[in-house]
């Protein structure tokens, strides 16, 4: 286990290191260079300013990979006030600074932000769980009944159906019909906790049914190819109820590889936290992210690319290690 | 080279061979898709009829898209405008279905471009492998990590919107992980043993990627391109409808049930119901004949249905 898992930690050094290479070059790619986007933020008391001192003030004028190592906070950067060198870069949690909205660090804003995200991520997966688990399992011990059609056509429907539609439907009709929406003044869990939890139960809803949709095909493909393995059928010629067969020998195997599925929708759901924080007014990292593409400021969006791939790089790794720890089959592979 | 052509002596007649069999196959194949897979017949069907609209729109659509009745705003459906209109009088129906072709538009072409950068760095990284492989495949590994929506928002907000911009955005992001799969088949070619005996003979690096490689690898390519132009479709409804898609005088779904349809919510609610219906029916059809594609065309699911599949009436 212990190989293993030295292993699998190693192989995702070279994965971080180009990531951070892809979002550092990601800001050069954009058109019109820093300078211009800070200049046309600037007063016109300022416009008269002296590009060269800027680019040095910055750093401009430093080789490619000096700006990199200083980013990455293994070269000291220059302070330009005082011009005293100090690491200040990604290994120092230290993110940069926003172009927009005065110029605030944007590590600690996406920590301050991170709550909310969290919050909606976790309820989906919850949601998600609590939806696919029973109904996939249900619909591999009764394949080709009407309860197996009607659960996988649904689930398939879920997947077809766009998250932002979903929303706005939400939105639309119950507002029509029973002159009821969904709450949109945002409360944090500490103020009032039930009336927080009222506003993120529709969005993680919608999630959640969405990530449910792929759970329960996959629970429902393992569990029908566990329930054909030689050991269920020594189970059931035991005499052990179906209940014992079903729960204690075949759910306990075909759970393995879900685990594997829910870190790998980590990226389904960033994405859906994006849309749905919008839609629904939720003041978290996919809002964060709209509004500072809006703006442009493209330190905070680099920050936030950043921040999930690395976030998405980890829960992989979690993942695999905790698939690992599960199914001794992995590890000695 | 030579030596090749000798053992085969008929050299120009496998050509003509494989059109033939070529076109038996594909009457075989859409046999089996009725017989065996009749929701992929249904998404297929409803596909057709997509492809026939997005062709003719011009002609099925009552008004021209962009026609403004300014008296006539926020209609409900009538004999007039069968589904209402917009906030700027247009006909909901011609939206609709221009917003089909543009829908349709956007999904094969930039699909398309999916199977080229999935065949150019997945075919030649397999194909070569060693060093540059490994390399190739931690950046592979690295543009995986990052969230699509996420990636797609920001090189979309630097490349700015429009129809170009979307088609290579989405084709070239999408066609990063699908190099994957087709890295993994070229691979599979690799191990067989008509490859070793090419290579064995002396085929040239050419010869074995276009006769031996590309022949073998169209099935994963073919179900590719079916598995991923329904996501693409959804791609594109997202950012559009984030606004950072096509431009609005551009009709898309995505678009309409964010402008439109979110603005005047509370008025015109059909304005948002519509499209995100034309999306889900479009995106569930051409998933359910995607599946039927691989299906029926992946030999290893084939095989797994043999096993157990048994029970399958």
């Amino acid at each position: 286990m212990r190989a293993y898992i030295i292993r699998r930690v190693l192989l995702i050094i070279p994965t971080l290191f180009i990531l951070t290479v892809l979002v550092f070059l990601s800001v050069r790619f954009i058109p019109g260079d820093v300078i211009d986007i800070m200049a046309s933020r600037l007063d016109h008391a300022m416009a008269a300013f002296d590009r060269e001192a800027v680019e040095r003030a910055l750093g401009l004028d430093q080789p490619v990979y000096v700006q990199y190592g200083r980013w990455i906070g293994v070269l000291p950067t220059p302070d330009w006030v005082t011009g005293e060198s100090r690491f200040r870069g990604l290994l120092q949690g230290n993110l940069g600074h926003s172009l927009v909205g005065g110029g605030y660090a944007i590590g600690e804003r996406i920590l301050d932000r991170l709550p909310v995200t969290f919050e909606l991520g976790v309820l989906a997966i919850l949601i998600g769980l609590v939806i696919a688990l029973p109904v996939g399992i249900y619909s591999a011990v009764r394949q080709y009944t009407a309860a197996d059609y009607v659960g996988r056509s649904v689930a398939i429907m879920g997947l077809a159906t766009p998250n932002f539609w979903l929303g706005t439907m939400v939105m639309i009709y119950p507002a029509i019909w029973w002159a009821w929406a969904p709450p949109m003044e945002f409360v944090s869990f500490s103020e009032d906790p039930l009336g927080n939890l009222g506003m993120f139960l529709i969005p993680s809803l919608i999630l959640g049914t969405y990530l449910a949709a792929s759970t329960m095909r996959m629970t429902r493909t393992m569990m029908l190819e566990v329930l054909r393995q030689d050991y269920i059928r020594t189970a059931w010629s035991k005499g052990l109820l179906e209940r014992s067969v079903i729960l204690r020998h075949a759910v306990k195997n075909a759970i393995i590889p879900v685990v594997t599925l829910v870190g790998m929708q980590m990226p389904i759901l960033v994405g859906g936290s994006v849309i749905i924080e919008n839609i629904f007014n939720l003041p978290g990292l996919g809002r964060l992210m709209l509004d500072t593409l809006t703006d442009r400021d493209y330190p905070v969006v680099s920050g936030l690319n950043l921040f999930f791939a690395t976030v998405v790089v980890l829960v992989n790794l979690l993942t695999d290690l905790l698939y690992a720890a599960l199914d001794p089959r992995i590890r000695y592979e | 080279m030579g030596d090749v052509s000798r053992l085969t002596p008929a050299g120009a007649e496998p050509v003509a061979g494989a059109a033939a069999t070529g076109q038996a196959g594909l009457r075989k194949f859409f046999g089996r898709l009725v017989r065996e897979q009749p929701l992929g017949t249904a998404g297929g069907i409803v596909i057709l009829l997509l492809v026939l609209v997005s062709i003719f729109a011009d002609s099925l659509a009552p008004y021209r898209y962009q026609e403004i009745h300014l008296r006539d705003r926020l209609q409900g459906p009538s004999a007039q405008y069968l589904l209402g209109t917009d906030h700027a009088g247009r006909d909901f129906l011609s939206r609709l279905i221009h917003g089909a072709r543009m829908s349709l538009t956007v999904g094969l072409a930039a699909t398309a471009l999916n199977v080229v950068v999935a065949v150019l760095i997945g075919g030649t990284t397999g194909f070569i492998g060693g060093r540059l492989d490994l390399v190739t495949q931690r950046f592979v590994d690295a543009w995986m990590a990052f969230p699509g929506l996420l990636l797609l928002l920001t090189i979309m907000s630097i490349a700015g919107r429009g129809m170009l911009q979307i088609i290579i955005v989405l084709g070239v992001s999408g066609g990063i992980p699908a190099s994957r799969v087709v890295r993994g088949a070229v691979l599979g070619v690799k191990e067989n043993v008509y490859f070793q005996a090419a290579q064995a003979i002396g085929s040239s690096r050419r010869r074995s990627l276009l006769r031996h490689v590309l022949p073998n690898i169209a099935a994963p390519i073919i179900i590719i391109f079916s598995i991923n132009v329904g996501g693409v479709i959804m791609s594109e409804a997202a950012l559009s409808f984030l606004g950072f898609g096509l431009p609005p005088d551009i009709p898309s779904w995505g678009g309409m049930l964010s402008r439109e349809g979110r603005q005047y919510m509370e008025i015109a609610p059909h304005l948002a119901l519509w499209p995100g219906v034309c999306l889900t029916v479009v995106v569930y059809s051409l998933n359910m004949f995607g599946d039927a594609v691989r299906d029926l065309l992946d030999p290893r699911l084939r095989g797994r249905l043999g096993r157990y599949g048994a029970a399958r009436k």
